[in-house]
């Protein structure tokens, strides 16, 4: 991978690798020429204002576009080396691959035991054994285990949001992705809820590779290793994060976060 | 919040100026208290610092601390606030030792006025050059930071070296002297003690000229880094 622009810091051995990707909603060019690495096992936070093309590409990572009418893709996207665009590629084995928590927490009308294993239900796993483990597994890594260990055969409606979007990142987690994709996952929470979500993004770090969509710089500063700034579909600037919110290398990025910008 | 930043910034520069202008002020103030011997100027050097660089050194700091708190700066405004606070806590310190050297010229006159006042108790010469670089490195600083000149930063920096030299002259000079005439030890003790003083003023501005650099560029270039 080849940059002109010294603004956008090259990794080494990334995980997931982009090059010059151009994505298009009918006539409209949602993202001009991406390139960059992102490495594996750390948090990478991508900032920008509405509309300049974050989530587009967080979609991209896992082909959550592919039921977009009139989309079109350019550039490549290789996960582990492999070409996630590729024909032949299996997109539920890729999406098991690479999870993703929405803003919006979406549990199932279901119990919180259901919820989890919902993923490795579809999979075809019936063991009882095995789905009381990844309950347990998961429920823990997602920090949520102790507050709902005693009633987890009551319905997943019943808790607080913070502890929603916890079970959706235990449900996440249960497929055992490599990749975790988050697009805003704190924009509809309280400060609490927030902080908790964080941390456990914090522990999350190490043994995922998390890429996270935030409009809330503080929170991109607080948790993530590096941070793409994006704009009009373009990616600006990138690097690591203690870097980009000390002395960033470009003044779109520098008006951007001291909120200069427009 | 009553303010964006730009503008909480902005007064918050205008409040630095102001605190420099002030400690400028009392340094040419205990300058010409030590060489002219003027006692009542002296005490005055003293009472601005108390008074006065005191207190604004303190709001300036609650300032940053309110600013830093409300906006949660990043970037350049990150690197001015943090500049803002070490550069008010140099000025301070500037101011101090500015005191420091009115209060040796009220020493040596309430020790004895009227040999203080007799023409055998000279300031040597050689402290004119060391005082004329050391308010020319602090109004350079200065006017550095409301520019945010790197350049100019970087020539007061250099500038540092010659007033250490200025220093180690004066002291063995003033050794020299202590040894040919004991008796005048405790004059020339003091006249130690602001060769001093003085040598730590213009290393309070090569510290607010490496934390302009940091400011404008980014890069911490103290320790020779």
């Amino acid at each position: 991978m080849s940059h002109s622009n010294t603004a956008i810091m090259s990794i080494e051995n990334p995980q997931v690798v982009v090059e010059n990707l151009n994505f298009f909603y009918g006539s409209s060019q949602a993202l001009k020429d991406v390139s960059f690495g992102i490495p594996q096992s750390q948090v990478t936070a991508l900032i920008g204002p509405s509309g300049c093309g974050k989530s587009t590409f967080l979609r991209c990572i896992n082909r959550m576009n592919d039921l977009v009418e009139g989309l079109r893709i350019e550039g490549l996207i290789t996960i582990d080396g492999e070409n996630i665009n590729d024909t032949s590629l299996d997109v539920i084995e890729l999406r098991r691959k690479v999870g993703m928590v929405f803003q919006k927490w979406n549990p199932f009308p279901k119990s919180i035991y259901e919820n989890v294993i919902y993923g490795l239900r579809i999979a075809g796993i019936k063991e009882r054994r095995v789905l009381d483990q990844a309950v347990e597994q998961s429920l823990k890594r997602a920090a949520l285990w102790d507050e709902v260990k005693d009633r987890l055969q009551q319905s997943a409606m019943g808790l607080s949001g913070g502890q929603m979007q916890r079970l959706c990142i235990a449900r996440a987690v249960a497929v055992n992705p490599e990749i975790i994709l988050m697009d805003e996952p704190c924009s509809a929470l309280d400060p609490r809820s927030t902080s908790r979500i964080e941390d456990l993004i914090r522990e999350l770090r190490g043994e995922y590779t998390i890429i996270i969509v935030t409009h809330n710089m503080q929170q991109a500063a607080r948790i993530s290793d590096y941070t793409a700034y994006m704009y009009l579909g373009e990616l600006i600037e990138y690097g690591p994060t203690q870097k980009l919110f000390t002395v960033p290398e470009r003044k779109e990025t520098e008006d951007y976060i001291t909120g200069r910008f427009g | 919040m009553a303010h964006n930043i730009q503008t909480e910034i902005e007064t918050l520069k205008g409040h630095i100026v102001y605190l420099s202008t002030v400690v400028e002020e009392n340094m040419q103030c205990a300058i010409k208290a030590l060489i002219e011997k003027n006692s009542d100027l002296a005490y005055q050097v003293m009472q601005t610092d108390r008074c006065e660089v005191d207190h604004i050194e303190t709001d300036v700091e609650q300032e940053c601390l309110r600013i830093m708190a409300l906006h949660q700066p990043v970037a350049s405004d990150l690197r001015f606030l943090v500049t803002a606070l070490k550069v008010n806590s140099d000025l301070e310190r500037i101011g101090d030792l500015v005191a420091k050297i009115a209060d040796k010229v009220l020493l040596l006159y309430k020790a004895d006025p009227v040999k203080f006042l007799s023409d055998s108790m000279q300031i040597p010469e050689m402290f004119n050059g060391m005082f004329d670089k050391t308010v020319w490195m602090f109004k350079q600083a200065m006017e550095a930071f409301v520019n945010e000149d790197t350049d100019l930063a970087y020539k007061v920096c250099l500038a540092d070296d010659e007033v250490d030299q200025a220093k180690r002259t004066i002291y063995s000079e003033l050794e020299e002297s202590i040894m040919s005439d004991p008796a005048q030890h405790v004059y020339l003790a003091k006249l130690l003690s602001v060769a001093r003083s003085t040598e730590r003023i213009a290393d309070h501005c090569t510290n607010i000229c490496e934390d302009i650099i940091y400011m404008a560029q980014g890069r911490i270039v103290r320790h020779n880094h």
